[in-house]
Formats: C-alpha cells, sequence, structure tokens
C-alpha cells in the first residue's frame, strides 16, 4: 500500500480521474447531451462537483488516521484544487451566460439573494487557500499560521450545503445528504478536538497533582 | 405476439383520424342515417372504452389564433423534456422518464362550486366545446426560463358559458390529478398533492387563458399535463395547472401549493414581472432554452395589450 500511495504514477492516475466529470461535460457537449438548457445542466454539474470534491478532501485526514495510511497527505492539495478548479467554472457560468459580466447587475445579485450571498462567500474563501497552496506559501506563512488559514474549508463546505439547500424549491433530498456528509466529517474533528483537549487537561492535573505531592 | 396490452389501444387504432376527429360533421354528411349513427356511436363507446385518451392523437384543420407569436417555436424534443411536474420528479428530466405509463383513460374533469350548471365533462364533451385553435405562446418559468409552444386548445371561457357561473363565482380553483401509486415520486418533491392553482375571475376569462388539449399538432404528452391543461401565459409557467380534474368556481381567493409552501417566492398573481423579483429569482431577465445568454423579460411577458387592464390600481409590486 505505501508503495502504491507514494508512487508518481498513482498521482497522475488520481489526476485524471478528476479531470473525468470535465471530460464527460465536454463529451455531452459534443453529443448534444447537455439537454435544453445547456448552462443550468453545466451549473448544476460543475456545482456538485465542487461539493464533493470539498468532501473528498475532507475525508483524507479522517481516513488517514483511522485507516492507518498516512501517505493519502499526497494528495490532498490535489483534491482540495480541484474543488476549486471546479468552483471557479461553476462561477464563470453564473458570470457569464447569467449575468453577462454586468458587475453592477452581479454586485445586486449577491446582495439581494441568500442563496447566492452564500455560495459567493464560500467560494471567497477558497480563493485565498488555493493561493496559498504551494509549498513556499506553506513555509512563509509558517505551518501553524498555515493550518489555522486552511481551516476555511470547514467553512466552504458548510456555505456549499447552505446554498445547495437554499437553491432547490422543495425537494431538498440531496443537499441533505451532502449536508449529513460535511456533518459527519466535521464532528468527526470536534471529537478530536475536544478528545485532546481533554487529555491536555487531564495530563495538567496530573502534573499538578505530582507537583502537590512533592510539596508535602 | 398478437395480444396487445388494452392500454396500447389508441382511437387510431380503431377510427381512422380523419373520421374521428370531424366525426360531428361526419355524422351531419351521413343525413338520414345520422340517428342511427348516432346510437351507433354510443354502442361503440359502450363496447370499446377508449383506453388511453387520445394517445399521439394529431389535430388537423387547427383554425389559426391572432394571439400567436411569430417567434421561433422551441424544438418538441426540449419542451418534453425538460419539465417542471413534479409529481413524476423533481428533475426536469424526471417527467418524461416517469410518466410513460400515466393512464389518462376515462378521464373526467368536474366543474362544480358557484355555478348554475355544475357537470362533469368527459375529454369527449370538452373537445367538442369549441373549435380547436393553435396557440403559439410564449411560455415564461418562474426560474427564469422560457419557451415558445404551439399548444393546441381554446379560451377557457368557452367552458366557463357553458357552466354559467352564478354572480357570486369571484375566483376559479383548480386542481390536478394526484394518484400515488401513479405518481410514486411525488412524495419526494417537498410539496403538497394535489396541486392547486387558481385565478380571479376575470383573468380566466381573459380569451388568452387557453384551456389545452394539445401541442405541436397532437394532443398532449404525458410530461406536458395530459390529456387536459390550463395555459395562462402572461402569468408564470406554475400557474399554468397540468393534468386537470376539478374546477370549482367560488367566492373566496383560493390557496395555491407553491403559494402554501413557499409564500414570500410565489403569489397568488404570479405576473411575470421584470420589475418585481420576490426574493429567490431575478425576473428581470430569462433565458430562452436554446440561447446562452439571458434576455429582458417582458412586462405580462409580452401580453400587457391583452392583459394589462386587468390590473389598473392594483399594487403589483405588493401582489405578485
Amino acid at each position: 500500500m505505501h508503495t502504491l500511495l507514494t508512487s508518481k504514477w498513482t498521482k497522475v492516475a488520481v489526476f485524471m480521474l478528476c479531470l473525468i466529470p470535465l471530460g464527460a461535460l465536454i463529451w455531452r457537449a459534443f453529443h448534444n447531451g447537455l439537454g435544453a438548457n445547456p448552462v443550468e445542466f453545466i451549473q448544476l454539474t460543475t456545482g456538485r462537483w465542487t461539493l464533493r470534491f470539498l468532501i473528498i478532501t475532507l475525508c483524507i485526514t479522517p481516513f488517514r488516521k483511522l485507516l492507518n495510511l498516512p501517505d493519502l497527505i499526497r494528495f490532498r492539495r490535489m483534491l482540495g484544487l480541484f474543488a476549486f478548479f471546479y468552483v471557479c467554472l461553476h462561477f464563470l457560468t453564473y458570470l457569464g451566460p447569467d449575468q453577462s459580466f454586468d458587475l453592477s447587475a452581479i454586485w445586486k445579485d449577491v446582495a439581494k439573494r441568500p442563496f447566492i450571498t452564500v455560495g459567493f462567500l464560500g467560494f471567497l474563501l477558497l480563493v485565498p487557500l488555493a493561493m496559498t497552496s504551494t509549498a513556499g506559501w506553506i513555509r512563509r506563512l509558517g505551518g501553524k499560521r498555515w493550518q489555522m488559514l486552511h481551516r476555511a474549508i470547514y467553512f466552504a463546505a458548510v456555505a456549499g450545503v447552505i446554498h445547495y439547500y437554499w437553491k432547490v424549491k422543495s425537494d431538498v433530498r440531496m443537499p441533505l445528504f451532502y449536508g449529513a456528509l460535511v456533518a459527519i466529517l466535521l464532528l468527526w474533528r470536534v471529537g478530536g478536538w475536544l478528545s485532546r483537549r481533554r487529555s491536555v487537561v487531564a495530563a495538567r492535573l496530573s502534573s499538578e497533582g505530582v507537583r502537590a505531592d512533592g510539596a508535602r | 405476439m398478437l395480444i396487445r396490452k388494452a392500454h396500447d389501444l389508441t382511437y387510431a387504432d380503431v377510427t381512422p383520424k380523419s373520421v374521428y376527429l370531424d366525426r360531428r360533421k361526419f355524422l351531419r354528411a351521413m343525413g338520414v342515417v345520422g340517428a342511427t349513427a348516432v346510437a351507433g356511436k354510443s354502442l361503440f363507446d359502450l363496447a370499446l372504452p377508449p383506453q388511453t385518451t387520445l394517445a399521439a392523437t394529431k389535430f388537423s384543420d387547427l383554425a389559426k389564433s391572432p394571439f400567436s407569436t411569430s417567434e421561433k417555436q422551441n424544438s418538441y424534443e426540449d419542451v418534453t423534456h425538460y419539465n417542471n411536474f413534479y409529481e413524476f420528479g423533481t428533475d426536469k428530466s424526471d417527467p418524461a422518464k416517469n410518466s410513460k405509463n400515466f393512464n389518462t383513460s376515462n378521464w373526467i374533469v368536474s366543474v362544480e362550486g358557484e355555478v348554475a350548471k355544475p357537470r362533469k365533462f368527459t375529454m369527449d364533451e370538452i373537445l367538442k366545446l369549441a373549435p380547436l385553435e393553435e396557440r403559439i405562446y410564449r411560455h415564461r418559468c418562474v426560474e427564469a426560463w422560457s419557451i415558445v409552444v404551439p399548444w393546441i386548445g381554446f379560451s377557457f371561457n368557452s367552458l366557463v358559458k357553458v357552466v354559467e357561473p352564478t354572480p357570486k363565482a369571484q375566483f376559479v380553483a383548480f386542481q390536478s390529478y394526484y394518484d400515488s401509486r401513479q405518481m410514486p415520486a411525488g412524495r419526494w418533491a417537498g410539496i403538497e398533492f394535489p396541486y392547486v392553482e387558481g385565478l380571479r375571475l376575470d383573468e380566466a376569462m381573459n380569451p388568452l387563458t387557453l384551456l389545452c388539449v394539445g401541442m405541436y399538432g397532437e394532443s398532449l404528452p404525458n410530461q406536458d399535463g395530459a390529456p387536459v391543461r390550463m395555459v395562462i401565459p402572461w402569468k408564470y409557467g406554475f400557474k399554468s395547472i397540468k393534468s386537470l380534474v376539478k374546477i370549482k368556481f367560488q367566492s373566496k381567493m383560493p390557496p395555491t401549493t407553491w403559494n402554501l409552501a413557499v409564500p414570500s417566492w410565489y403569489g397568488f398573481y404570479s405576473n411575470v414581472n421584470p420589475n418585481v423579483s420576490p426574493v429567490r429569482w431575478n425576473q428581470a431577465k430569462e433565458r430562452r432554452l436554446g440561447e446562452i445568454f439571458r434576455r429582458d423579460t417582458l412586462m405580462f411577458n409580452g401580453y400587457s395589450d391583452q392583459v394589462a387592464s386587468m390590473y389598473i390600481g392594483m399594487d403589483l409590486k405588493k401582489n405578485y
């Protein structure tokens, strides 16, 4: 498993896999497969793939620990960047075909419609993460600060789910499904954080106990 | 296999279409044997009740309508595979798949409430109410897309005149067919069924308001609201109720499905209005299917000349 996960070719293969949704869209475009409203189809597809890639990215840490596969870290940046790639396509379909690049109309729309507002916020949160995804930026920011910044992905994922939930008219099954996945992945982190805190507190208490004993 | 399933039978299997569609003329032409022919026809109906109401029946000799637009029509493929018909599923492609076996035989439309002559209409009776016209209308969905469709039908007021509303009738309530066994996807729609809609009486009487039985020269496909639906071209599409089974004249404003579900998004009137955009969608522009960029939405979907006078003095921002 270790050699498989660390092989250069696995990374290439995963990269190609991540391009399949885009490839499928292009194939459909040339085979009359985008339906009666191609813009809407592309918008929906790229939006869903953004959420899926955010969720897959959020899976990396729990899978590393639960499956004892630390090498999975090699794919995290790429998967996160693919989430950003698909959200850029998603955003472009909104800027162009929907709003004809009319910035004042876009601003009004973002301010007025809650589902657009929250989607836009989610997109904005991902921009600095994509920009600081290089080794150089990790060094410049320092590991701790870089990690703090990149926790913004939690909020981006939540924003994505809310955006989807507010977007649908009445059938909320899909948004709830993605929401449940994001909730599980975030709760797992909260659980880990709580248990670490408890062990820190316990360690401090026991060390104080030792000191108290020594004083006696 | 020689034995066909009964519901595969259409009128076309038993009666030449031209004879069937022109049977009144045909009977008249029969002259002296007319009476016998009428008797014969009802016997025929008893022996072989219509199994699928006008499935894929072609309509010919349709009258042209001055209300028709000359804009480019959308393709039959688009109009039959991009549907909001939540009883058959919430994805645009669901209705075409899930309505294939929808049984519309022995269809009855019941007209009741504040009318002098309440009655139930069979599809045959509805088709005889008035000469069928082709009306090419713009159809604007609240989701900010639009299509141009050659509908077939006649002004709804032809039916209203037959049932004679009483002075108490101020509104007309409409109800769609709902059967959870035939429409199992409907339970996930997130809205209450049966679907209900309504119009003010003057709106219902407006000649643009169409009682629709077909499109593109044929009877309505199931996913587009077979066998009979309403088309109200100056209102958002969800007002144009599909698969109509009940019409009730009443003094009170009737509840409407989407308004009950999300009142701030969908008003009772729901006239197409580029200047009023309740929260969810920007109604100033729309995407005509087949186009990439959005075009400007017209007041009352371009039917101001016919309908604007009905709303004089009304605050359309409040009464969205």
